[in-house]
């Protein structure tokens, strides 16, 4: 199974759950920004859910497919279409040698996921296929794909055999699609404009009751400026109650940090593990895949979580998930 | 001695065990020590820790720690327990002994755009904020920020300077920094607020390599002042 690509899209990079256990080294994470649509693209594919998958973003690459491949394509949906014919997200899809995978226009989120059966074919770097662009690490060459660039799979499982074998039994120009799908709740546009949960960040406390009030109550807008590394807002300024030169210390994945200029900082999946501006809160867990379905130009709010709950969601979507895989193991 | 500290919740797969309220060495070399000891006793879920100025950061999958743990506990509360328990029992064990590294670094002008602001902010000739910066050893407290990024402490506070008020969007690789009473350097171009006073002719960090990092916490580090020339050299630029 493999595929070469004819042209990449706005910015296309290998991603699994990211590197673990180098923080020390000041290595970051990376990973899926969304993981969970990561997690169901390689489940729909018989892979283990932390297999790598391509993470695209808002306009994505054409693909060719130079052998009969089983993918998926879940997360963002960017108009997905195989030899000009829409194709379905969020299922199993067998792809006929010689078809051509194109995106049209962003509907809706920001990234989408294609997992090929097999997982993808490069390098382990630091326990993980990850793409670290800024640090040229993991994925595909350390960077994002590029034209010409041909990526192949390591070796399918049993299921993803099978399925492959039966999609295309019935006879298919280019590709067919399974008729069952899986729907991911965190994608409905319901969901999507529910305000962000967050925790109490470490420096809560120093800044004003008015700008506590304002990161409760007003809306923020994602910036241009935004990346995998960091979701820079602009909205009401957040200010300290009384200067504070802080001592760089602990951040990990959806800490909102605020420099001096006032705009919060939200440390996405290319974070930092240390940070120098005071944080005033944490995103929780269970929001940041839908976080990271939001793109620049998007208004977001925020509301204030218990611990105890933020974990509870965490684990409800870990149970939803486990369920999901259970699921797809009897459709086997 | 008897620790003090407390144990802050971050996210919920993170706690972050406070020493104190200021860098000292004192209070990193017991973060180091708990470090060291959470490693040499890992439990369920548990991921890495990640060692910084003021304390320690134990990082852990709250659903494996949940499944182990006991009660109604949430992993915050359970892993806080452990760590109650761990804090006693590290002090019997030994420090780890220092490194001393030493990185060449070319200051000022092109490689050092706020070289000039940092002297003129204290009304010092750039030469005098050069020779403050190599008369120091620093005590790398912590690596993070980007890969390899050492957090040194040690210098002189006449030529601490607050960083920037808006970041950079790239900073160079390889560029050294003033922030407050914070020294450093970018190993690798990344966004960031730190005052650039110089470029290291040696690279910081080495993805290749078992330890990605050329320094670790713990280590001691010791500037040389470079001309552009030897600075090229280093690099095998040409001249």
């Amino acid at each position: 199974m493999s595929f070469k690509v004819l042209s990449p899209g706005l910015m296309s990079t290998l991603q699994d759950f990211g590197r673990q256990g180098y923080q020390k080294e000041g290595v970051n994470n990376s990973g899926a920004m969304d993981i969970i649509s990561l997690r169901l693209a390689n489940m729909l594919v018989g892979n283990d859910e932390h297999e790598a998958a391509l993470e695209i973003t808002l306009a994505g690459p054409t693909l060719e497919f130079t052998a009969d491949t089983l993918i998926a394509i879940t997360g963002a949906d960017l108009s997905p279409m195989i030899d000009g014919i829409g194709v379905k997200m969020n299922r199993p899809v067998a792809v006929v040698a010689g078809s051509v995978l194109k995106f049209g226009g962003c509907l809706k989120g920001c990234r989408a996921y294609l997992s090929m059966a097999g997982g993808y074919d490069v390098p382990m770097v630091m326990g993980s296929k990850s793409t670290y662009v800024r640090g040229s690490v993991g994925g595909y060459k350390g960077r994002a794909l590029a034209k010409g660039d041909v990526l192949g799979s390591g070796q399918a499982g049993s299921y993803a055999r099978h399925l492959l074998k039966n999609l295309l039994c019935k006879g298919a120009r280019s590709f067919r699609a399974a008729s069952w799908y899986v729907s991911l709740p965190h994608l409905s546009g319901k969901e999507m404009r529910h305000p962000i949960g967050i925790l109490q960040g470490l420096q809560m406390g120093a800044f004003s009751d008015e700008s506590l009030h304002d990161l409760l109550t007003k809306q923020f807008t994602i910036t241009n400026a935004s990346d995998r590394m960091g979701y820079r807002l602009e909205g009401p300024r957040l200010l300290l109650k009384e200067p504070l030169e802080m001592i760089s210390e602990i951040a990990v994945l959806g800490t909102v940090q605020v420099p001096a200029d006032g705009n919060p900082i939200i440390l996405m999946a290319d974070h930092q593990s240390i940070a120098g501006y005071p944080k005033i809160a944490q995103v929780i867990g269970a929001d940041l895949p839908r976080l990271a379905q939001m793109r620049p130009g998007a208004k977001i709010s925020f509301r204030e979580v218990p611990l105890k709950e933020a974990e509870e969601q965490l684990l409800e979507m870990e149970r939803y998930l486990s369920s999901l895989k259970i699921t797809l193991k009897h459709k086997a | 001695m008897k620790n003090s500290y407390q144990i802050l919740p971050v996210s919920e797969g993170c706690l972050y065990v406070k020493f104190g309220e200021n860098i000292s060495p004192e209070i990193n070399r017991q973060a180091r020590k708990l470090s060291n000891y959470v490693e040499k006793h890992p439990f369920a879920g548990f991921i890495e820790t990640v060692v910084s100025y003021t304390g320690l950061a134990v990082l852990y999958a709250p659903e494996v720690v949940r499944k182990a743990g006991k009660n109604k506990m949430n992993a915050f509360q359970i892993v806080g327990e452990l760590m109650e328990e761990y804090l006693p029992q590290m002090d019997s064990m030994p420090d780890e002994p220092s490194r001393v590294v030493e990185i060449p670094v070319c200051y000022g002008e092109e490689y050092g755009p706020d070289l000039e602001y940092v002297a003129s902010y204290h009304g010092l000739s750039q030469d005098e904020v050069v020779d403050i910066h190599i008369g120091g050893e620093y005590l790398c407290y912590m690596i993070g920020f980007c890969p390899g990024f050492p957090y040194l402490g040690g210098m002189d506070e006449r030529i601490a300077t607050p960083r920037r008020e808006t970041p950079r969007l790239a900073i160079p690789a390889r560029s050294i920094g003033i922030a407050g009473s914070q020294t450093g350097g970018y190993p690798i171009s990344t966004p960031g607020g730190w005052q650039i006073i110089g470029r290291s002719a040696v690279d910081m960090y080495d993805p290749a390599a078992e330890h990605p990092s050329l320094l670790q916490a713990g280590d001691l580090v010791r500037f040389r002042s470079i001309s552009v020339e030897e600075y090229r050299e280093i690099r095998g630029e040409a001249l």
